[in-house]
């Protein structure tokens, strides 16, 4: 039983060497300037960051795809998810709260590729024609260009400008959020309901209405199991493959706008080793999974501890 | 005095609104939630179950462009995935639960692993793929269905330990102690008694570990590669119901895309099948009986 527990600690000590010696050979090539340097493209002036034919090997478009549509994923996720939790833990009459949960936990239960098929024929569609241009028409508006213009983030170059494509960092960011978000909502839940009834029932009592008991008792009691479940979110946005890889539009550039194309760590991981042309490229793409283990370790294990710290003793499980 | 009752009674009604207005978000953060849920499953079943029929069981995949096919040959490939999967992930998964939760209860050894099991359950599956393709692809020189089921039995590892654990700490104590005062050794005790007791709970948390990597894609993408044909061999190449809706989903032939969406289907309604299960055998309260 030792020996089985122990496998535990073998096999993520396996992956750390498999990866780091499989990484060597882009390690040689570029060292630490993997992850922020970049060629400048001698025909168009533009900078070039992959490109496998000529054994070109920048990671930072695919660090930046990553964190850009995980973080749009988290600022969407994020706040339905808590008023997800504080509905289903405050608000909710009894007989609707089991069969809502067991909705919540069904969207974690859908496979992504599935989530990537329903994203590629109905919400590229969806976000293409209707939402991206009303996104489109407010930060183009005159008005507020002229307003934030100075901010760099409307007009034609600024969050939405571009062409509308519907694939994109946009797209790739909804999907995500769709599937952070039975995460982040039911470890939320798990954790508002560890405060007691005591804190509840004593704001109450001071004549708190329903809301600002919710407020004072419930969500400052829990904000740092919030947060430990918002960056346990996170984690899984990180490492998303498959819906990414399907909606994100696989181009190794950066843009400003969301509407853009892109590419994520997982994606271009997915989409290219199978058929690597050189060894310096698998290798390559092995030093991107490398960075990403790294960091979903690192972001695991904090979230873990602050969620940890909130519900000590009663473990909390997420599928 | 006269002046501060409207004041007061404005501010109450400011607070009252307040309340009105977070009610009324947090019930459209639900509706939100809800909505997307809906909206892909009346897609699968609508755009699914039109282009469902015998020959999507029965047939293998037809040359891209034509009309027609199946996916019985990926519907077969993810069961031996999933069986080798199963052969390594359960077993394992179980010892290290039956160790956290009997052998080693409160030893840091036991902490150590327990918040590992809990690290590795959020890495990558992507990162799982590049971990069996360097273990076993590049030895062997080739894609196969083995080294595919290794990395999707990775995956279970961590969370058959973790439920295991979880449904072995609900056994109450007195149960152990009656055996162990019968003068059992702690080892029968633990795997005669304790694990029986608890065995529905370890069995349900078997099956959403093999639900969680059922759906699974990214792993399977340079391990076992996908194949057009029947293969059963667990040394080549194997087709896998995920990989082939992918295949799909990206390829520009409607037939193809239809063909995903009936693949989709029916890889939902195992999965959805085996949590419902799941949660209709958690609900029911298995280790009441025990107590």
């Amino acid at each position: 039983m030792l020996a089985c527990a122990a496998s535990i600690f073998c096999i993520v000590a396996f992956i750390a060497s498999e990866l780091i010696s499989q990484s060597q050979m882009s390690w040689h090539a570029s060292g630490l300037a993997f992850f922020y340097k970049f060629n400048v493209d001698p025909q168009t002036g533009l900078p070039l960051f992959w490109d496998p034919v000529n054994g070109v090997f920048y990671a930072l478009p695919f660090l930046y795809g990553t964190l850009v549509s995980s973080l749009v994923a988290l600022v969407i996720a994020v706040p339905l998810a808590v008023g997800v939790a504080i509905f289903l833990t405050e608000m909710c009459p009894g007989f609707l709260r089991g069969p809502l949960a067991f909705l919540t936990e069904l969207l974690a239960a859908i496979p992504s590729v599935v989530y990537g098929l329903w994203a590629i024929f109905i919400l590229v569609p969806l976000l293409r024609e209707h939402i991206s241009p009303i996104l489109i028409d407010i930060f183009g508006a005159s008005g507020v260009v002229k307003l934030f213009g100075w901010t760099g983030l409307v007009g034609d170059n600024g969050l939405f400008g571009g062409v509308n494509l519907g694939l994109g960092l946009l797209t790739a960011g909804v999907i995500l959020a769709i599937m952070i978000l039975p995460i982040i909502a039911s470890l939320t839940r798990e954790v508002m309901s560890t405060v007691p009834h005591s804190q509840r029932e004593a704001a109450l009592a001071l004549g708190a209405t329903r809301w600002e008991m919710i407020r004072i008792a419930v969500l400052r009691n829990a904000r740092i199991g919030i947060v430990g479940s918002i960056i346990l979110g996170l984690g899984r946005a990180l490492g998303e493959t498959m819906a990414v890889a399907m909606v994100i539009g696989n181009t190794a550039e950066i843009h400003r706008s969301l509407l853009s194309t892109g590419h994520s760590m997982a994606s271009v991981i997915a989409n290219e080793f199978a058929e690597a042309t050189s060894d310096l490229h698998r290798s390559a793409l092995v030093e991107i999974g490398l960075a990403l283990f790294v960091v979903t370790i690192l972001v695991n294990g904090l979230a873990r501890l602050l969620v940890w710290a909130v519900t000590r003793g009663n473990p909390v499980r997420v599928h | 005095m006269k002046a501060a009752i409207p004041k007061n009674r404005m501010r109450d009604n400011m607070r009252t609104a307040t309340d009105h207005l977070a009610t009324g978000l947090a019930i459209l953060a639900t509706i939100l939630v809800v909505a997307p849920l809906f909206a892909i499953f009346g897609y699968l079943i609508y755009k699914g179950a039109s282009s469902l029929n015998l020959a999507f069981f029965t047939q293998i995949p037809k040359p891209e462009g034509e009309v027609g096919g199946g996916m019985a040959n990926a519907i077969v490939g993810s069961g031996v995935l999933l069986a080798i999967a199963s052969c390594l992930g359960v077993p394992i998964g179980i010892g290290g639960g039956i160790y956290l939760a009997e052998f080693g209860r409160g030893t840091r050894l036991a902490n150590a692993i327990r918040f590992t099991a809990d690290v590795l359950n959020g890495v990558p599956s992507i990162v799982m793929g590049i971990a069996a393709y360097a273990l076993i692809v590049v030895p062997q020189h080739r894609f196969s269905a083995f080294s595919g089921g290794v990395a999707l039995g990775i995956m279970m590892i961590p969370t058959v330990t973790r439920t295991t654990e979880e449904m072995l700490l609900m056994v109450p104590n007195s149960v152990r102690e009656a055996a162990l005062g019968l003068g059992v050794p702690n080892w029968r005790s633990v795997l005669s008694i304790t694990l029986r007791t608890a065995s529905p709970g370890v069995i349900t948390g078997c099956m959403l570990a093999f639900a969680r990597v059922a759906g699974e894609t990214a792993p399977l993408l340079f391990t076992a590669l996908g194949n057009q044909f029947w293969s059963l061999s667990p040394s080549h190449e194997i087709a896998a119901l995920p990989l082939q809706i992918y295949i799909y989903a990206i390829s520009p032939y409607d037939d193809q895309h239809r063909l995903a969406w009936a693949g989709s289907l029916v890889l939902i309604a195992l999965i959805v099948l085996a949590v419902s299960l799941v949660r209709y055998v958690a609900s029911r309260g298995i280790l009441k009986g025990a107590s």
